[in-house]
C-alpha cells in the first residue's frame, strides 16, 4: 500500500523540528498532529508523549523530522536528523523537507534497519495529504465515544480509513494544550498556535450552566409533580385537559424544558444537536411572545378586541339565523318537508338564542379574561396561539353542537334506511354471523316496515341538507384551527440551531470529505488537500481552503 | 501526463474524455458533456414568449408578459444550476478512495467520495433504453453486515444520462493502471 502522511496545514509554515503524531498500520498512514521545535531534550519529549498517551488513549509517538530551511540541508544537519531517528526509533521514519518560500516539498520514508546499514534501508513512495486540523476536530466525522465493554486499545481496529484519522485528531485534545509560545520544556506547533480557540462567553456559560441547570431541573420536577397529582386525574378535569390544545402545548414545552435542563450530558452529537434545537426554539418562542405582548399593550389592542368581540359574536349569530331562515324556506330551489323543516329550524334557532344570551352575560368579564390570556403570551407565542385556537373553539361551540345534532340525525336516518331497505328485500342483518341473511317476515311486519321506509326516504333530503350545511360550517372552523396548529407545530419543530450552524459554521454539519490534487512536479511526492464537505441543504458552490505554501 | 479522446453519445452529441496521470498512484478521468447550444436556447425562449404573447392577446393583461420574462430567466438559472452538467471528473487515489465530482454549468460542484475499503468492485452494467442496450460503469459497495453481499450500486458519469459508455469504460478500466486491482488485494 502507498504510504500516506496526513499533515496539518497550520504546520506548513512552522520551523524545523520533530513530527509528532500517530501511525495507523492498517491504513499505512501517519497522522501528524504537531511539530516539536528545536531545542528540545529527548527525555522531556518522551515524557510529554507518555502523558498525552495516558490522558487521551491515543498512541502518540515521534514519527519523523520536519525541515523548513532556505536552502538544501547541509550534511551535518542531515546526519543530525538521521541521528534523531536512532533516538526515537519508529518504523517507518518520515523525513519531510520544504524550502522556505517555495512550493516544492520532498518526503522520504525509510525503514530503519540499524545504525550501520544505511544502504539497506528501503525507501517508499509517500503521498502527502494536507488537512485543516481545526475543521477536522470540529466536524465530528469520527465514530462515537468508546463503548464501556471494549478496551481502549482496540477501538480503532474497527474504524476504517479516514474515520481513524478523524478519531486520532479529535481525541488528542491533551496534546493541543500547550504550544510554542508557552514556557514549558517542549515547544509545539499546532492549530492552536495561531491563537487559542476559545471564547470567554462560552467558558462562562459552561461554568454557569451547572448550577443553573440543577436549579431549573428542580423547579421543573416540582411543576411536573404538581401537574401529575391525583386531583387533575378526576373525570371532568381530565376530559377538559385532554380537549384543550393549550394544555397539550404546555405539556409538550414542559417535556422539552425537562430534557434541555436535565443534568445528564448528551451522549452523542445528534442528541446535543437536538437539545440545542429545542433550546433555540423555546427562546425564539418566548421572544416572539414578548414581542406580541408589547405590541398588544402598546396599541391597547386588548381593549379594542374586547369591545369588538360582542358585536362580532352578534353578527355571527345573526348570519346563522339568516341561514336557518333560508333553510326553512326553499333553499336552492329544493322543496323541503315543511313540518320537519320547521321543527329542526326552530330547534336550532332556540339554541342560537341561548348562545347569544350566554355571550351577553359574559360581556363584562371579557376584557379581564382577555387581559390575563394576553399575559400568557410571555410563556411563548405557541401558547398564545394555542389559547387563540381554544377561544375560537369555545366561541363556535354552537356550530359544533349543530354539527353533532345534524350528524346524529343523519346517522340514525341512514341506519334506519339501510335496515328497512333490507327488510324491503326480505333480508336481515345477522349479528352473530356478521352478514346479511334472508329472513321471512310476517305480513304486518312487512307492511309497517315498508311504510316507515317510505317516510324516511321522503324525509331524507331535509336531513341531508341540514347535515351538509352544518358539516361545511364545522369544516370551516376546523380549517382555521388547523392552520393555527400548523403554525404552532412549525415553531415547535423547526431546527433553527442546525440552520444557523449551516450558515455560520458549515463544517460542523460535515457530510464527508473531498480531495483536491495540488500542483504536482515530477520527482516530488504527490500532494492532496483534504477538505471537509458540507451537507448541502442549500445549493452553493463548494468553498475551498487556502492552499498551504 | 494528459491524454484526450473524443466520443459521441447515443444522440450524436460530442463528448470528450481526458485522462491525467498525476503519479503512479493517482489518476483522473474527466468527461465533458455536450454544451448547451444557442439553437435550443433560442427555440425554448421563443416558444415561451410566443405562448405568453398569445395569452396576452386573449386576456389584455400585461402582467403575463412580465411573468413570462421572469419564468424564462428563473427557468434558465435553475436549469444551469441544477440540471446542466458541464463536466464530470473521476479521481482515483490508490488506497484512499474514488472521488466523483460533477460540475454544473453555473459553477456549482457536487462531490462524492467513496473510501477504498468500501469498494467491492467496478463493473460495466447493461441497461435497455428504448430500443437499444446501453452500457454504464458502476461501483459496487460492500455490505457491512454480510461479507459477500452488495449494499449499493453507484453509477458513474451520470451527468449526461444518455451516454453510451462502452468505449469510455474500456479506457477507464484499462487506464487505471491497476490501482483498483492492487487496492483490491488489500481488502
Amino acid at each position: 500500500m502507498v504510504l500516506k502522511a496526513f499533515f496539518p496545514t497550520c504546520c506548513a509554515s512552522a520551523d524545523s523540528g520533530l513530527l509528532v503524531g500517530r501511525w495507523v498500520p492498517e491504513q499505512s498512514s501517519a497522522v501528524v498532529l504537531a511539530v516539536v521545535h528545536f531545542p528540545f531534550i529527548p527525555i522531556q519529549v518522551k515524557e510529554l508523549l507518555a502523558q498525552v498517551q495516558q490522558a487521551s488513549q491515543v498512541g502518540v509517538t515521534v514519527l519523523g523530522t520536519w525541515c523548513h530551511r532556505r536552502q538544501e540541508p547541509e550534511e551535518s544537519l542531515g546526519h543530525f536528523l538521521e541521528g534523531l531517528g536512532a533516538i526515537f526509533s519508529h518504523k517507518p521514519w518520515f523525513q519531510l523537507c520544504r524550502e522556505r518560500g517555495s512550493k516544492s516539498w520532498s518526503c522520504k520514508a525509510t525503514h530503519w534497519q540499524g545504525p550501520t546499514s544505511h544502504a539497506a534501508s528501503g525507501e517508499d513512495q509517500v503521498m502527502l495529504i494536507f488537512y485543516d486540523q481545526r475543521k477536522v476536530l470540529l466536524s465530528q466525522l469520527h465514530p462515537p465515544a468508546v463503548l464501556p465493554d471494549r478496551q481502549a486499545g482496540d477501538t480503532t481496529a474497527s474504524a476504517g480509513g479516514l474515520a481513524a484519522v478523524f478519531d486520532t485528531v479529535a481525541r488528542s485534545e491533551a496534546l493541543f494544550q500547550s504550544d510554542r509560545f508557552d514556557e514549558g520544556p517542549v515547544r509545539l506547533s499546532h492549530w492552536q498556535s495561531e491563537g487559542v480557540e476559545a471564547s470567554i462567553l462560552v467558558e462562562l456559560a459552561k461554568w454557569a450552566a451547572g448550577p443553573v441547570c440543577l436549579l431549573l431541573a428542580c423547579l421543573l420536577s416540582l411543576v411536573s409533580a404538581a401537574s401529575a397529582c391525583r386531583v387533575f386525574k378526576l373525570w371532568p378535569l381530565s376530559f377538559i385537559w385532554s380537549k384543550l390544545s393549550t394544555c397539550e402545548q404546555l405539556r409538550h414545552r414542559l417535556e422539552q424544558l425537562t430534557l434541555i435542563f436535565s443534568t445528564r450530558k448528551a451522549k452523542n452529537p445528534a442528541q446535543l444537536m437536538r437539545k440545542a434545537n429545542m433550546l433555540v426554539s423555546v427562546l425564539l418562542d418566548v421572544a416572539l411572545g414578548l414581542m406580541l405582548l408589547s405590541w398588544l399593550h402598546r396599541k391597547d389592542l386588548i381593549g379594542q378586541l374586547a369591545d369588538a368581540l360582542i358585536p362580532v359574536a352578534d353578527h355571527v349569530a345573526k348570519e346563522l339565523q339568516h341561514l336557518l331562515q333560508w333553510l326553512m324556506g326553499a333553499p336552492a330551489g329544493l322543496k323541503m318537508n315543511r313540518a320537519l323543516d320547521q321543527v329542526l329550524g326552530r330547534f336550532f334557532l332556540y339554541h342560537i338564542h341561548l348562545w347569544i344570551s350566554y355571550i351577553h352575560l359574559m360581556s363584562p368579564f371579557i376584557e379581564r379574561i382577555l387581559w390575563h390570556v394576553g399575559l400568557s403570551a410571555c410563556l411563548g407565542l405557541t401558547v398564545a396561539l394555542s389559547i387563540l385556537s381554544d377561544i375560537i373553539a369555545l366561541l363556535t361551540f354552537h356550530i359544533y353542537c349543530f354539527y353533532v345534532y345534524g350528524a346524529r340525525l343523519y346517522c340514525l336516518k341512514i341506519h334506519g334506511l339501510s335496515s328497512l331497505w333490507r327488510l324491503f328485500r326480505g333480508k336481515k342483518w345477522n349479528v352473530l354471523r356478521q352478514r346479511v341473511d334472508s329472513c321471512s317476515y310476517d305480513l304486518d311486519q312487512l307492511f309497517i316496515g315498508t311504510l316507515l321506509f317510505t317516510i324516511l326516504v321522503f324525509l331524507l333530503p331535509t336531513t341531508a341538507l341540514y347535515y351538509l350545511v352544518f358539516t361545511l360550517l364545522r369544516l370551516l372552523v376546523v380549517t382555521v384551527q388547523g392552520l393555527i396548529h400548523l403554525l404552532v407545530d412549525l415553531i415547535n419543530s423547526l431546527p433553527l440551531y442546525s440552520l444557523g450552524l449551516r450558515l455560520c459554521r458549515p463544517y460542523r454539519l460535515a457530510a464527508g470529505v473531498k480531495f483536491r490534487v495540488l500542483e504536482h512536479e515530477t520527482g516530488r511526492p504527490l500532494r492532496l488537500l483534504m477538505q471537509v464537505s458540507i451537507a448541502c441543504i442549500l445549493p452553493c458552490s463548494s468553498k475551498g481552503l487556502r492552499e498551504p505554501g | 501526463m494528459e491524454d484526450e479522446q473524443s466520443f459521441s453519445d447515443i444522440y450524436g452529441g460530442r463528448l470528450a474524455l481526458q485522462r491525467r496521470c498525476y503519479s503512479p498512484s493517482c489518476l483522473e478521468f474527466c468527461l465533458s458533456c455536450p454544451r448547451i447550444t444557442l439553437r435550443s436556447l433560442t427555440a425554448v425562449t421563443c416558444t415561451v414568449w410566443l405562448a405568453a404573447y398569445g395569452l396576452f392577446t386573449l386576456c389584455e393583461n400585461s402582467m403575463i408578459l412580465s411573468a413570462a420574462i421572469f419564468i424564462t430567466l428563473l427557468g434558465l438559472l435553475g436549469y444551469l444550476h441544477f440540471v446542466k452538467i458541464d463536466h464530470e471528473t473521476l479521481l482515483i487515489i490508490d488506497s484512499l478512495g474514488i472521488q466523483m465530482t460533477s460540475s454544473y454549468a453555473s459553477g456549482k460542484e457536487s462531490t462524492t467520495f467513496i473510501e477504498m475499503g468500501e469498494v467491492k468492485d467496478v463493473v460495466i452494467n447493461e441497461a435497455i433504453y428504448m430500443q437499444k442496450v446501453i452500457y454504464y460503469l458502476c461501483i459496487l459497495l460492500k455490505d457491512p453486515v454480510e461479507p459477500h453481499g452488495i449494499s449499493q450500486v453507484v453509477p458513474l458519469f451520470q451527468g449526461g444520462r444518455r451516454q453510451d459508455h462502452l468505449c469510455i469504460q474500456q479506457k477507464v478500466s484499462l487506464g487505471d493502471g491497476g490501482i483498483l486491482a492492487s487496492s483490491g488485494r488489500q481488502k
